[in-house]
């Protein structure tokens, strides 16, 4: 295998594989051996899978040598973030509560990637239960962003951007409940799709915020995350919120053109936090959609400063509620003592850690006999006030665009102390999960060498909109292909 | 009722029926009982990480079903919610239940006590899922160092019926409970096997004096799972909340417990606070929207109900008693109306129900259900009486014998040589060597002493071992001493 | 103050927690001001606004009364901290 070919796509790899140009064997063992490499600096991993992966590449080479055809996620390696069930291998989620649990099910993503025949290399890190935006919530680890060592990665789903942007997996699958996907990408330099709620199965991702939760790709580029979705999104009977749709083949949409398109800048989402330079990054990407056609204005979202409060107590009841299980009693930490009120409270109190115990106290206070009314369902019409938002909006526009993040990276430690300015980062994606519409950040420039991320918002599985606007946009800048040193350097020194 | 120092009871009830379904409510396992611990369980049920629940159709439609039979009325649009709380027999540490828009609204039923009919109104039913059982290693739960969990019976659907506080006496209490299960199981949405924990009951008292009209503090006591544990707790309840009160003191609103063996109840110590459950909007599932097609489409499959029942059989001549017997279960009520097919004498055929059949039935410990003796064959003895193919008196060892040996009754009597003797001809022969034995008899008749023929019938039935037409016989006799 | 310390000893007793000294204190404040800044929805009238609970509205999602295979006894038990024969086992409940 040639050394470049790591940094490759998935649809290129598989011109490899299907050309018998490399197995599939020689692939998963490069990304094993560049996970060797790169993981005593990233951490993006919690488990890999050397043995299971090199195993599941053996069937798909014997199939290649039979003669077969592949379909066209057969025999790529990927990784998927720990918080998606998989049968036999440790599931964590990022916490001490589940150090030691291996579901006896998998996931439906996890069956269809499987049924998709690619190549399982391991669990990717994450905040502890997807609670954060930096991944310094996991009890594990500590994953750093490539680009820059000293910076965090973003989160929930730090793991799965970095071994996209670090070359560890050929492609990751992420989970996204205020932005865990789409923030990652936009701050690691890859490409990040959050579904339409019910556009791809939660049966087995284990659950922050039910109603917000949506698992989703993070690629190398538009292309592979169009093939990803093919694979993972459409109905599933074992999800009641699944929507039962007709799924369209996502790569129909990746076509070089836009123009005529309407593309609105929702105003609030420039707002004070925002980084000047990330601003007039963004702005340069708008110029390069203006110059292809696009038909860009300004708009409004007038309700978007209350995503904030809405997004975090609806998360934190959802929350406060599908965190009751871990209890001791079925799987999970234990702490022994004499009563079960006793081993109730120490378990939970020793088991998760301080991000996913506040958010439980925020949440459980929320509904509370007393408050419900001032703060969950509060919430909730509120929820219905953003969404009535995008809904006006969408009757003007095709796609509404702003920063993914309002901020590059930051560093290790820099927003830790302080939980609602962590929070308030999140404005700029929250909205979009409580509306239940799709959005997908691509790499749109750099600030400082730290990568800027730039958001496309569609309505209700209009995922092919979106991806027909990034794919323009990436056919016509060259941000994706660029990698962080750090990756090239150990690829030289992997390469000896 | 009022009971000692004026005080009378005010009672509500809320009963946890388990609905009748192949699957639990949110997911595919079984819902069968028994089973060996922790084997009819998923990570559904289980409240794995991740893993979702699938409402059961069916679970909807016996709801829909109970509350027709109940009088509810059905919503058009209803939703779960979850009810958050710690305990390690609840998967999840939250139930999957309804709160605010339940799928049964208002209804009630008729109860009849001592002749007195009363409505006695239903609040509300609702669905929600059963939780697991908890194993105690010692004789109770608070003498117990550690308990066992079996989650078998985790998410095994239920339909909890409230009623509204309107029962005033134990006996009340009871015919509401009776009428209600008896509804439950004609509609078929329950097995309602009491005896396996399949209908649950939470009975909430309060006294107040006399021509009081607010009510006074309530106790709840939980899980009760007879009749006579209600009837027991009740009592036991009412004296001692009368106790409290007599003494000048207060009745503490809280939750009990039954202690069956000690016949009392007792407060549920528990170091938790104050119940705040949090109920929230379930968002893993989604919202009910039940259009009166559905609503319609369920009325249809409903049965003719215990009261309907009860007034057809009265008007086919039964007693009220009589009808009443018949209808209390369904089974037998089905058992009844199978054989009125076969044969249209209801008051004959409620005397065998009710009697010969229902003893061997009941000394042979068999369920009318699988009674050896069909409806039908049943409906074929009371025919060959009427023939007068047998008498009454051989019928009764003839069921007997269908009883054992499953056989038809003409085939026993072909068998055994028991059908009447009906040939007049023969009669006649054996009348004239009785008469001719028993003169004294005959002069004893003939002087007026009618007395006198039942002896002689009595020998002409000696004479051929029961088996003479005891009519025929009477006719004979009579033209001939005439 | 919108949540006093006992309001937060409540929340933890309900949420199964114990938090110690500095963790009471800590999430105090950290909830005060978290729920400081959600006292901006206040300031929306949402009288007439109907919740929303889900994204994406569906209703009579259902599945058929069918027996699936339920799961085997070793792995239902595989991941229990305390099992015996076949039970999960728990300290004493009161
Ligand atoms: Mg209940
Ligand atoms: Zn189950």
């Amino acid at each position: 295998m040639a050394t470049g070919d790591i940094e490759k796509s998935v649809s290129e790899l598989h011109e490899l594989l299907a050309h018998k140009d490399i197995s599939s064997t020689e692939l998963t063992q490069t990304y094993i051996d560049r996970i060797h490499n790169l993981e005593p600096d990233l951490q993006a991993y919690l488990t890999v899978l050397e043995d299971q992966a090199l195993a599941q590449a053996a069937v798909v080479d014997r199939k290649i040598a039979q003669g077969g055809v592949l379909s066209s996620l057969e025999g790529i390696p990927m990784a998927m973030k720990d918080n998606m069930c998989t049968e036999g291998v440790r599931t964590s989620c990022g916490s001490k509560m589940l150090e030691n649990f291996t579901p006896p099910y998998n996931a439906t993503v996890t069956d269809r990637l499987q049924a998709a025949g690619t190549i399982l290399l391991g669990k990717l890190n994450m905040d502890e239960f997807a609670m954060g935006s930096s991944t310094e919530n996991s009890y594990f680890a500590k994953t750093r962003n490539p680009w820059d060592l000293e910076y965090v990665p973003g989160g929930s789903s730090g793991g799965a951007a970095v071994a996209v942007a670090a070359d560890e997996a050929g492609f990751s699958l992420g989970s996204d409940t205020g932005g865990s996907i789409r923030q990652p990408a936009a701050f690691c330099g890859v490409v990040g799709m959050k579904p339409t709620y019910g556009a791809v199965s939660r049966y087995g991702l284990i659950a922050y915020a039910s109603s917000l939760d949506q698992i989703g790709p993070l690629t190398k580029n538009v292309r592979d995350n169009a093939l990803v979705m093919n694979a993972i999104a459409g109905h599933d009977l074992l999800d009641s919120t699944s929507v039962p749709f007709e799924k369209p083949d996502y790569t129909k949409f990746l076509v070089n053109d836009i123009k005529g398109l309407k593309i609105g800048i929702p105003r609030e989402y420039y707002g004070e936090g925002i980084d000047p330079e990330v601003a007039k990054g963004i702005q340069s990407g708008i110029q390069t959609l203006i110059d292809l056609g696009a038909e860009v204005s300004e708009c409004s979202l007038p309700h978007t400063e209350y995503a904030i409060p809405a997004y975090y107590l609806i998360a934190t009841a959802e929350a406060s509620s599908n965190l009751a299980r871990y209890d001791g009693v079925r799987y999970g930490y234990r702490a022994e003592s004499e009563d079960v009120l006793g081993m109730f409270k120490t378990t939970r109190s020793e088991g998760f850690g301080p991000e996913v115990k506040r958010r439980i106290m925020l949440g459980t206070y929320a509904l509370s006999s007393g408050y419900y009314d001032a703060y969950y369902l509060k919430a909730q019409k509120v929820r219905t006030l953003i969404k009535q938002d995008f809904d006006q909006a969408f009757e003007e526009f095709d796609v509404l665009l702003s920063p993914t993040a309002p901020t590059p990276a930051f560093k290790f430690g820099e927003k830790s102390a302080n939980p609602l300015a962590m929070y308030l980062s999140d404005i700029t994606t929250v909205p979009i999960n409580l509306a239940g519409i799709p959005a997908i950040s691509i790499p749109a420039g750099f600030v400082n060498g730290l990568p800027i991320g730039m958001q496309l918002m569609g309505k209700a599985f209009a995922e092919g909109m979106l991806y027909r606007v990034a794919y323009t946009f990436e056919q016509n800048t060259n941000y994706h292909t660029l990698k962080p040193s750090m990756s090239r350097e150990v690829l030289a020194r992997g390469s000896r | 009722m009022v009971v000692a120092n004026n005080y009378e009871m005010v009672c509500g009830l809320e009963v946890h029926v388990e609905l009748q379904t192949k699957t639990k409510i949110f997911c595919g396992c079984t819902t069968e009982f028994g089973g060996d611990q922790n084997t009819h369980v998923c990570p559904v049920c289980l409240g794995m990480p991740g893993a979702l629940p699938v409402l059961n159709r069916e679970v909807v439609n016996y709801a829909i079903k109970a509350g027709l039979a109940l009088n509810c009325e059905i919503a058009k649009f209803s939703k779960f919610d979850r009810k958050n709380y710690f305990y390690p027999d609840l998967s999840k540490n939250y139930q999957t239940s309804q709160f605010d828009l339940p799928i049964c609204g208002k209804g009630g039923l008729e109860i009849e006590v001592e002749g007195e009919k009363k409505w006695i109104g239903i609040t509300r039913a609702h669905m929600e899922e059963d939780a697991g059982k908890l194993v105690h290693s010692g004789e109770t739960i608070s003498t117990s160092n550690e308990s066992l969990v079996d989650y078998n019976r985790a998410g095994v659907p239920l339909l909890e019926i409230v009623s509204e506080p309107d029962m005033r006496s134990i006996p009340e209490v009871l015919a509401y409970l009776e009428k209600l299960v008896q509804i439950l199981e004609y509609t078929e949405v329950s097995d309602c096997r009491l005896e396996q924990g399949s209908v649950r009951f939470d009975v909430n008292v309060s006294l107040r004096l006399v021509g009081e009209i607010a009510l006074g503090t309530r106790t709840e006591t939980k899980n009760l799972n007879s009749f006579s544990s209600v009837r027991r707790c009740m009592e036991y309840e009412v004296a001692r909340q009368a106790r409290v009160l007599d003494a000048g003191e207060k009745v503490i609103q809280e939750t009990r417990t039954w202690d069956e063996g000690r016949g009392v109840t007792l407060t549920l110590r528990s170091k938790e606070e104050a119940h705040d459950y949090r109920y929230f909007p379930e968002p893993d599932l989604t919202p009910l929207v039940i259009d009166r097609e559905w609503v319609e489409r369920i009325r249809k499959t409903l049965p003719e109900l215990p009261g309907a029942r009860r007034a057809r059989l009265q008007e086919l001549g039964l007693s009220a008693y009589d009808a009443g017997v018949i209808t209390q279960a369904k089974a037998m009520s089905d058992y009844f109306d199978a054989a009125l097919v076969h044969y249209g004498d209801a008051k004959a055929l409620a005397n065998w129900v009710m009697g010969d059949l229902t003893r061997l039935l009941n000394s042979n410990q068999c369920r009318v259900a699988d009674s050896p003796i069909s409806p039908q064959r049943l409906a074929e003895l009371l025919v060959i009486i009427d023939k007068g193919t047998i008498s009454g008196k051989i019928a009764k060892s003839v069921i007997e014998e269908m009883y054992s040996t499953s056989k038809d009754a003409q085939t026993i009597v072909k068998e055994k040589g028991l059908a009447q003797i009906s040939d007049e001809g023969a009669l006649l022969g054996i009348i004239d060597n009785v008469l001719a034995a028993n003169p004294q008899s005959v002069e004893d008749y003939r002087a007026g002493k009618d007395r006198a023929i039942g002896f002689l019938v009595g020998q002409i039935m000696k004479a051929t071992k029961g088996q003479a037409n005891p009519g025929l016989v009477n006719q004979l006799l009579k033209e001939k001493l005439a | 103050m919108k949540i006093s310390r006992e309001d937060v000893e409540y929340v933890a007793a309900l949420a199964r927690l114990e938090l110690t000294e500095q963790e009471t204190q800590e999430y105090t404040e950290q909830l005060n001001s978290i729920l400081d800044y959600a006292a901006m929805l206040e300031r929306l009238d949402t009288s007439d606004v109907v919740p929303t609970a889900h994204a994406v509205p569906l209703h009579n999602i259902l599945r058929e009364d069918q027996v699936r295979p339920s799961i085997n006894h070793e792995k239902a038990l595989r991941n229990a901290p305390d099992g015996e024969e076949g039970f999960f086992r728990v300290p004493k409940i009161v």
